[in-house]
């Protein structure tokens, strides 16, 4: 097919419907149907053809996905997925070559194999770059990998980590990183669950012991690794930050139904921090609302780490009214048992747990005092504070 | 029935939150604002408006005639809410809020907000045609008689009466007594007056003819000046009245309201980047204040609050352009948050700015005295929210 039209609504729903009359979603089995709606490149119609799309407008995605479900099709199952849709696919998409594309994507969108991100460390959180995790090339061109990383989620359930990881100690840190697709079926990957203080254990920590890495599985070249990883971690943000939501969909939604049902709990001072918050989540749903029109138009701006921002400040407030709202029931707990969640579930728990989860929004993806300097820096064209570790090989940053 | 499955859920999401309006800035939109940013640039500098609020250059306390001139008549300004058959330009709110958000960039003295936003959609909402064109080309202006700090919602005002005098013709009546506080009404040459009768009406009073008085008041906001008004046997002329009265008063202070909240997305915008412009230049301790952490941070944290703030004041906006069943929550959540954040945005300019910033002879305190007289203006935020925990059901007890 020639590429030189824009595809528009009706051209994707008059796609659908042909793919779906060849595949009826009753009778083929789930993995196949979703491989071949990946090779028909209705998976992510933004993404290029022969990849899972058709080059098509983002926005024609919510249409996509919509005509499907409404067919009773299956779903890829996007919420284990998170770390390899969100940020693995476009990184891959983005730096990956040819065969690395070939390989990966079609798995990973259907599912079938899963991704974790193997990112930060004990030693390396908010300044990522100075990570200390190795890879050093063996004699037979392979990269060998040792080191320890941390706040993985989805490790224990993963086929596949993207690894950013030092490859070259003698050059100031962000130019010595490297970026590979790390197997986790090695036998030198080690995960063990990281508790949480909520009781659960979303997370892992992930031991690297001689991880032999083939080249061919290098993202981007030799040194290139805090780029690429740069790309991934905006992705990141926009996809914690960015879900769509009906009024009343997220957090807000549970405290104003509870001060509904519980008139007896009604004081002044709750019902004015209860309505400020309320404005507040509304107003920044509007605002997610209109970062992804202005995506969907092509305008992309760096609103996305302003909803980041946002989204954990009103959770944690949000959820500390809640677990006050409460009042008795305030002091009992659900559940300190350590569960192995996917992924940070708020809905379904009681207010406590929400309380306590909602401490990890400004931490996990970017801590909210990071994301404030990016913001002041690369959208306010603030000068940086004085650097001291700037042009200082890696190995003589005092640690 | 099988419970939905995430995608579906998340198709369902998608599609409820796609039902709402835009909230982009049409290519219409952007070339208006820039037209009368270019106009503004040229004539509301600072060093423009400052002397004429201060009185130094001898002009009055009043708006900038030459320069509402230019804005309503040249850019045709004044004509985008007034509909074509009147001459007008047949726009919406949307193309209107963005007017009122750059003239909040300039604190420009001129009576935008009270004469082609609100007068003129209560005029046009009371159905009476008559002065429409020409405040559409800018050569009359006109002025909601309320005290500038009534909230939508309000009881009709009832502190003006027809009173018992001899009525002129043409069915015009007289009326009586007193308006605190009023904005844009200095310089306007009609004023509409929401008075007490059988029943309450709504009245044009011309400001040329006797029985009119208007006190300039020394007001907080130097940029829109306020003045008292009092009606000594004034004659009226009668343009509606009971139900048609209260909902032509009722739009005029939502349409005030939303106005407002753009103007205050300007205000607080300009704010910040003064503010910014100054930290990145400003040294002291051998670098630029704008590289420590402490007044980044805050910047940054000002720049999200004006991300929040633009998605409000566009939907409320939007929702009245297609009057929108959710204009009532629309326009209490945008005024509630763009006054508060124009406000802080101000107040942190100052802040940021130290002594020069705390001067007669700098700007900052213009926009401080404009963003805390309109947190009060159509409502204060606190008012608002009160409107809104009714509107969504949040009882208070």
């Amino acid at each position: 097919m020639l590429n030189n039209t824009v595809l528009t609504t009706a051209d994707i729903q008059a796609k659908v419907k042909e793919f779906l009359a060849a595949h009826d979603p009753k009778e083929t089995p789930r993995l196949d149907f979703l491989r071949a709606r990946y090779d028909a490149g209705l998976a992510w119609v933004h993404y290029p053809e022969g990849r899972g799309g058709l080059g098509a407008p983002r926005a024609l995605q919510t249409v996509t996905d919509k005509a499907f479900a409404a067919a009773g099709a299956p779903s890829n199952d996007p919420g284990i997925q998170v770390i390899g849709l969100g940020m693995a696919a476009p990184t891959i998409l983005a730096f990956g070559s040819a065969e690395q594309q070939e390989r990966w994507l079609r798995p990973l969108w259907t599912g079938e194999e899963i991704w974790c991100q193997l990112f930060s460390e004990p030693g390396a959180g908010s300044d990522l770059a100075s990570l200390a995790t190795r890879a050093e090339r063996s004699d037979d061109g392979d990269w060998i990998v040792n080191g320890q990383k941390v706040w993985t989620s989805l490790a224990h359930q993963a086929r596949w980590a993207i690894l950013v990881a030092r490859t070259d100690p003698d050059v100031p840190k962000h130019q010595g990183l490297s970026y590979f697709v790390c197997d986790m079926t090695d036998p030198g990957v080690d995960v063990r669950p990281l508790r949480q203080l909520t009781g659960e254990a979303e997370f892992n920590e992930v031991f690297l012991t001689d991880v032999r890495i083939p080249d061919s599985h290098r993202i981007a070249q030799v040194g290139e690794g805090w780029k690429v990883a740069q790309g991934t971690l905006m992705n990141e943000r926009v996809a914690i930050g960015g879900a769509g939501i009906p009024r009343e969909g997220g957090m807000i939604g549970l405290v104003a139904r509870a001060w509904r049902q519980h008139p007896e709990r009604r004081t002044p001072g709750l019902h004015d921090r209860l309505v400020r918050l309320w404005a507040e989540a509304e107003v920044a749903r509007l605002a997610g609302l209109r970062l992804r029109q202005q995506l969907a138009a092509g305008q992309p701006g760096p609103e996305g780490s302003a909803a980041k921002v946002t989204f954990a400040r009103l959770n944690q407030e949000i959820s500390g009214l809640d677990v006050e709202l409460a009042g008795a029931d305030g002091l009992r707990y659900d559940d300190w048992s350590m569960r192995r969640p996917a992924h940070a579930e708020f809905l379904g728990r009681d207010p406590g747990f929400r309380y306590l989860r909602a401490k990890g929004n400004s931490i996990e993806g970017g801590t909210s005092e990071v994301l404030r300097n990016i913001i002041a820096e690369r959208v306010l064209g603030l000068p940086s504070e004085p650097r001291v570790d700037k042009d200082v090989p890696w190995k003589d940053l005092p640690r | 029935m099988t419970a939905p499955t995430e995608a579906e859920v998340e198709a369902e999401e998608q599609a409820a939150a796609d039902r709402a309006p835009d909230l982009l800035y049409s290519e219409t939109e952007t070339e208006l604002r820039d037209s009368v940013r270019s106009l503004l640039a040229a004539r509301a500098k600072p060093e423009d408006v400052l002397p004429r609020a201060d009185g130094s250059n001898d002009t009055g306390p009043g708006a900038d005639t030459a320069l509402w001139h230019a804005l309503a008549a040249d850019l045709g300004c004044a004509s985008l809410l007034v509909p074509e058959d009147d001459d007008g330009a047949g726009a919406s709110f949307r193309e209107a809020a963005t007017v009122a958000e750059e003239l909040g960039r300039w604190v420009a003295p001129v009576p935008y907000l009270g004469s082609a936003i609100v007068a003129t959609l209560v005029l046009e909402s009371a159905g009476d045609h008559r002065h429409l064109p020409e405040l559409a080309r800018g050569d009359v202006t006109a002025a909601l008689a309320v005290g500038f700090e009534t909230a939508p919602g309000a009881a009709y005002p009832l502190t003006t009466r027809v009173s018992g005098s001899r009525a002129g013709d043409g069915g015009t009546v007289r009326l009586r007594g007193q308006v605190r506080g009023v904005a844009d009404a200095l310089d306007a040459d009609l004023l509409l007056v929401p008075a007490d009768g059988v029943p309450h009406g709504l009245y044009v009073v011309g400001t040329g003819t006797g029985g009119v008085r208007r006190t300039p008041v020394t007001s907080l906001d130097m940029t829109r000046p306020l003045c008292d008004l009092e009606f000594d046997d004034a004659e009226a002329r009668p343009i509606a009245s009971g139900r048609a009265a209260a909902d032509a008063f009722q739009l005029g202070l939502i349409a005030g309201a939303a106005g407002l909240a753009a103007e205050q997305l300007g205000i607080a915008e300009k704010c910040l980047e003064m503010t910014v412009a100054y930290v990145k230049e400003r040294r002291q301790f051998a670098r630029p204040i704008g590289s420590f952490q402490g007044l980044k941070h805050r910047l940054a944290d000002l720049w999200v609050a004006i991300t929040q703030a633009r998605a409000a004041a566009r939907y409320a906006a939007a929702c009245l352009a297609e009057g929108d069943d959710d204009t009532p929550v629309a326009v209490a959540l945008a005024k509630a948050q763009c006054g508060d954040i124009a406000v802080h945005a101000a107040e942190e300019c100052v802040q940021m700015h130290g002594g020069i910033g705390f001067t007669w002879e700098h700007p900052a305190h213009l926009y401080l005295k404009r963003a805390k007289a309109d947190s009060i203006g159509f409502g204060t935020s606190s008012q608002h929210r009160a409107t809104l925990a009714t509107l969504v059901n949040l009882p208070k007890s």
